[in-house]
């Protein structure tokens, strides 16, 4: 190698490194074609991210010149808020409760349509729906049927269930919360594994059919493992969402009553333009961060126990 | 014999089980029923108890009041001018990446496809507050170009526009090239022309994910006059008085083009989430 260098000299090194005149041409053609991107994903994502890691160790107020604290945001974090616990709590019941009965309902949903002999489009359209929809005009829309004296009220008044006002109450808020955003969310979940269960080879089914194994088999056996992959897909996307919610609890609980439905990204927001406090909300961002990676890394390294994957 | 009233069995089987999933769509539809209900009739209706299924008297003309006087016809052209700009943005600059990501060689080519893909990985509430910093710095809080441009340049297009560039032959291009043509009028004669479906792919979900935007909006438009429609549907919930029927038809407006897309476009979208079903099993 060193031989070769020697002897043609620095125009072969810059072939080397560089390819030909030609290649140089193209490299300075895609300079100026990444150019834009570029400079947009500097100043809005590069920027921003170390901004907010520096942040984090800030006491900066917006107003006024920002002063290194060291790791105390952090200590304070966890150690001094007394909202922190309550707010990680909430964050971690919700993202829990949601995943769950997202994959299920949507799982059941995209069985159910996979079974039909029409229509089946139709029916994907109508849970997809909400998932093209402002989530701030879904949360209103709940807001009317879970206001004091409305549909919801009406509807258990009448069945003679009672119970008190859902969006006012404690632990029914949280509830109220879920449920609207289940109402959003199982659309997405359902289409892509309706469409996963469409992949499903017919020839599969037929032979398992043959070998006389019912329906319910049939689903636990071959269809449920063929499409463990989508499915796993499908709950770290939902995982990963539902750990930043905030659209439906700015509009119907503000986080209220009390602290019951405060979650992290409400958190972010109050603290960040509520009482303008930029560094201490960048930690808690910096924490949910965290969170997403833990929660991401343990769905990972579960799959190795259910995912099925062909080779 | 037997196998007839199998057959029949099975056929009432089958009716059982598009009539029992025709149940559960028509109550999952319901909000959007009691949305537009109440959107038709009087406040004092919405408020009143035992409540109503059906408005007593449609007011139909409650649509061109909110419309008017609350502002949400102002409003509705604030999200659609804002959700089809960053659209423009972000289709002309991931066609610009992707093209450089899939046809040119340049050092450190790689490296830096996986840097736009590591950045997907960060959740966008993490950025909001250096974000409104930086808005904030440039002097853009309550403009157009504030709410815009942070969140035109994401890299997620030019990822997707890459996937399918590769596609493309490259023989389409290369007679062009030996005809002198250059890169810009390649991508834009030869290469975009046969992109539209990954290029419709990411207009539709860039403007529905920006017409549905609330967070950012609702941080960087302070003023009430250039706030977008999720933003400006909360200016009337905390007022004395709600006026619900208003807000209920300003809802049924902001949801009116998701709807339309997701019905008129549903074999496009139902292919693109397939196309994450198949890669999901790689």
């Amino acid at each position: 190698m060193a031989a070769i260098e020697d002897v043609s000299g620095p125009t072969s090194r810059t072939r080397s490194r560089w390819g030909s005149r030609l290649d140089r041409r193209e490299g300075r053609t895609a300079f100026f074609f990444l150019l834009p991107g570029l400079i947009g994903m500097v100043l809005f994502l590069v920027v921003p991210i170390i901004a907010s890691v520096v942040l984090s160790f800030t006491n900066w107020k917006l107003l006024g010149t920002p002063q290194f604290v060291g790791i105390s945001n952090y200590v304070r974090l966890f150690t001094a808020d007394p909202q922190f616990w309550p707010v990680l709590r909430n964050t971690l019941f919700f993202t829990a409760e949601y995943l769950v009965l997202n994959i299920v309902i949507s799982l059941g949903l995209a069985v159910w349509i996979s079974s039909l002999k029409m229509g089946q489009r139709w029916f994907r359209v109508v849970f997809f729906l909400p998932t093209f929809t402002p989530g701030i005009a879904v949360a209103i829309v709940w807001m009317l049927i879970f206001a004091p004296g409305g549909f919801f009220d009406f509807i258990m008044r009448s069945v003679s269930i009672a119970m008190p006002s859902m969006l006012t109450d404690q632990t029914l808020a949280m509830q109220a919360i879920i449920i609207v955003s289940l109402w959003a969310g199982v659309g997405y979940n359902t289409v892509l594994f309706n469409a996963a269960l469409d992949m499903v080879p017919q020839s599969y089914l037929e032979a398992a059919r043959i070998d006389g194994a019912n329906a319910w088999q049939r689903f636990w056996k071959i269809r449920l493992p063929l499409i463990s992959p989508t499915l796993f897909f499908g709950t770290v996307m939902t995982a990963i969402t539902s750990l930043q919610v905030f659209d439906q609890i700015y509009v119907m609980t503000r986080g209220g009553p009390g602290n019951a439905t405060a979650t992290l990204g409400y958190a972010i927001y109050q603290r960040g333009f509520q009482n303008f406090q930029m560094g201490y909300a960048s930690t808690i961002a910096w924490v949910m961060f965290a969170m997403i990676m833990a929660l991401t890394a343990v769905q990972f390294w579960l799959q190795r126990k259910w995912v099925h994957y062909d080779n | 014999m037997t196998t007839k009233s199998r057959t029949r069995f099975s056929l009432a089987l089958d009716i059982l089980n598009h009539g029992g999933l025709l149940i559960v769509a028509l109550i999952f539809l319901f909000p959007f029923f009691w949305m537009v209900t109440n959107a038709v009739r009087s406040n004092a209706e919405v408020m009143a108890y035992p409540v109503r299924i059906l408005p007593h008297v449609f007011e139909w003309d409650n649509f061109a009041k909110a419309w008017t006087q609350l502002p949400f016809g102002r409003f509705f052209f604030n999200s659609l001018f804002v959700a089809s700009s960053v659209t423009v943005i972000t289709v002309i600059v991931s066609c610009l990446s992707g093209y450089a990501f899939a046809r040119l060689k340049f050092p450190g080519r790689d490296a830096l496809l996986m840097a736009y893909l590591g950045t997907l990985m960060v959740p966008a509430i993490m950025l909001i507050i250096p974000l409104f910093l930086i808005v904030n710095s440039l002097g853009m809080v309550n403009t157009f170009q504030g709410v815009i441009l942070p969140v035109a340049f994401g890299t997620f297009g030019a990822f997707l526009m890459r996937q399918f560039f590769l596609s493309i032959p490259m023989e389409l291009e290369e007679a062009a090239r030996i005809d002198g043509a250059s890169r810009l009028r390649i991508l834009v004669s030869i290469i975009v022309p046969l992109s539209m479906p990954a290029i419709g792919l990411l207009s539709l979900f860039t403007f529905i994910g920006q017409w549905n935007n609330f967070l950012w909006p609702l941080i960087v438009m302070t003023g009430s006059d250039n706030a977008t429609l999720p933003v400006g549907l909360t200016y009337f919930q905390t007022q004395q008085g709600t006026q619900w029927n208003f807000i209920m038809a300003g809802a049924a407006l902001s949801m009116l083009p998701g709807v339309f897309l997701a019905i008129l476009l549903q074999k496009l979208i139902y292919n693109s989430i397939a196309l994450n079903a198949g890669m999901g099993g790689r």
